[in-house]
């Protein structure tokens, strides 16, 4: 027996669209040559490569030996950081991120500390976007890199990247944007945003899990990631990913045709969900920007109650979703995000996100509307914060 | 990543609830960390816990561990209620993953938190109870800024 499952866990990953697979089947049984061999084989393999690389570098104005396929999102980001660093440490070794942004920029951020770089993590405002003024106001002579996230994980806010982008510019930085989050559901034109380096990833757009790609603006200096053979351009070494690369290339080409026709579908989506729960759920906050947000994404606090028990509760009735609970990271502190755009610990343990696609339907957001609020009011029942408010012991004139 | 016996009391907890006039409270752990554990014992003349009951704010390891505690030390005198370790409720549900450890450790602590606020009630002494060390209220007011409704 198949129970109806309510995949509400986009930004996590998403299911594989069937035109991808379809694409990718031929090149694990038929087309499986080495793209670097010689024969007809590895000729096909070869084509398939290209053509993919053509179609990511269309859906980003950029030319096709700007684009080097990796192994996802997280080694995408990786690089750009570790390369830029090393590649321009006689320039610099000062590097400027945000507070809120994925591990795979934080943690390569602490890795390249150690090693002698400096980095300056940026504060967020409340909504969690990126001030530009202090974009500007941080960068020395010796800032080598910019890295800001295009659109937030966590809570979808969209950064200020074409200011960010003209910053960098005009004092002749370079500009990285993790778009793993962004890039097929929103346009991007590095060319007009002035981007030099970009991360994305295949399986955050209904591409297959394990490919992604870095832009590399063409003429910045950058170290190999990989040594070995030939393979992109001599800066990423090993066979190339073929159906992998060949799913990326077809995702994103849906992705981009129907970006407007999903997106809109989406938001209607995101709004319904965010209107009810705010209507229905007392004590509840809605993390993130209203409007500067990602068609996808819903992230709610909810007060008094912990998130992975309501994480729990929601996957006995079949719906999937994520918290920037402390509990669900195996780790005693609640999300890095949550803190920085100003969450008190416990608010932040008590939060969740809801990351809808097109493929979601409005009867899927109402029973999840009424999970919700069952299992909150459940776990207040529970919780002993709630009954010290009821009684009146904690802040009541802050509700 | 949990046992049955885990989900089972997370699904179905026993003893939710608050006792009014009970004989002993006891709230351990803060919010910083994501889990508050409250107990309320119901002792009588002769020193049996007639009834307790819990609150708990944390994850499902929480919810289940203060669930058995709860079962664990009903109907036992003050000092066999003392030997209901964090052990003693870890392979009563069949074990914990190693991050959750310490969820049994706070339902230890908050049965003998519940215990001392008793003793010290009563003026009495139970041995090898020590006074709990963390009280939650402690800057709480700071805790529950920035939520609007």
């Amino acid at each position: 027996m198949k129970r109806h499952v309510i995949y509400l866990d986009n930004a996590a990953t998403t299911r594989t669209a069937p035109e991808a697979v379809e694409a990718m089947l031929p090149y694990f049984s038929e087309q499986y040559g080495n793209p670097s061999s010689i024969y007809s084989v590895g000729c096909a393999a070869k084509e398939a490569v290209i053509k993919a690389r053509e179609t990511i570098a269309s859906t980003l104005g950029a030319k096709t030996n700007e684009i080097y396929f990796t192994g996802g999102g997280s080694e995408a980001d990786n690089w750009a950081l570790v390369g830029v660093a090393e590649a321009y440490a006689e320039k610099g070794k000062h590097i400027i991120t945000s507070k809120i942004e994925h591990h795979a920029v934080l943690h390569t951020c602490q890795y390249l500390e150690k090693r002698g770089y400096e980095v300056t993590y940026l504060d967020v405002d409340e909504n969690g976007i990126v001030k530009p003024e202090e974009v500007e106001r941080a960068i020395r002579p010796d800032t080598i890199l910019i890295s800001v996230m295009f659109a937030n994980n966590e809570i979808g806010t969209l950064q200020p990247v074409r200011e960010i982008g003209e910053i960098a510019k005009r004092h002749k930085t370079l500009f990285h944007t993790d778009a793993v989050q962004a890039y097929g559901h929103v346009p991007i034109r590095v060319d007009e945003l002035h981007i030099d380096l970009l991360s994305a990833s295949g399986h955050k757009f209904h591409g297959p899990k394990g490919i992604g790609f870095l832009y590399l603006r063409a003429g910045v200096k950058m170290r190999a990631f990989l040594h070995g053979g030939q393979q992109e351009r001599g800066r990423r070494a090993g066979t190339e990913n073929v159906p992998g690369i060949v799913g990326l290339g077809r995702a994103a080409q849906l992705a981009f045709s129907r970006m407007e026709e999903n997106g809109a579908r989406e938001k209607e989506l995101r709004d319904y969900l965010i209107g009810r729960m705010e209507k229905e759920v007392p004590y509840c906050r809605l993390n993130g920007d209203r409007e500067r947000r990602l068609s996808n994404n819903v992230n709610f606090s909810f007060r008094f109650v912990e998130g992975e028990s309501l994480l729990i509760m929601l996957d006995m009735k079949g719906i999937c979703a994520s918290s920037g609970s402390a509990c669900t990271s195996g780790s005693l502190d609640p999300s890095h995000v949550l803190l920085a755009i100003g969450l008190p610990h416990e608010i932040a343990h008590g939060s969740l996100r809801l990351t809808v696609s097109a493929e979601n339907t409005r009867e899927e957001m109402d029973e999840t509307v009424d999970a919700v609020k069952e299992i909150v009011a459940k776990l207040r029942d529970m919780s002993p914060l709630y009954e010290d408010f009821q009684k009146g012991k904690s802040a009541p004139e802050r509700i | 990543m949990y046992s049955e016996k885990v989900m089972e009391h997370f699904q179905n907890p026993r003893n939710v609830g608050e006792i009014e006039n009970a004989s002993g409270v006891g709230t351990v752990g803060n919010a910083k960390c994501g889990d508050i554990m409250r107990i309320y014992l119901d002792i009588d003349e002769d020193g049996i816990i007639q009834d307790c009951k819990f609150k708990t704010f944390g994850c499902g390891a929480a919810v289940a561990t203060s669930s058995m505690a709860t079962e664990l030390v009903k109907g036992k005198s003050v000092e066999e209620a003392m030997k209901v370790t964090n052990k003693a409720v870890m392979e009563a549900l069949d074990g914990l993953p190693p991050v959750k450890v310490h969820c049994s450790l706070l339902a230890e602590e908050a049965i003998h938190a519940a215990l001392w606020d008793y003793a010290q009630k009563h003026g009495i002494q139970i041995e090898g109870l020590e006074q709990p060390k963390e009280d939650i209220h402690e800057g709480e007011e700071d805790d529950l800024d920035g939520m609007d409704e």
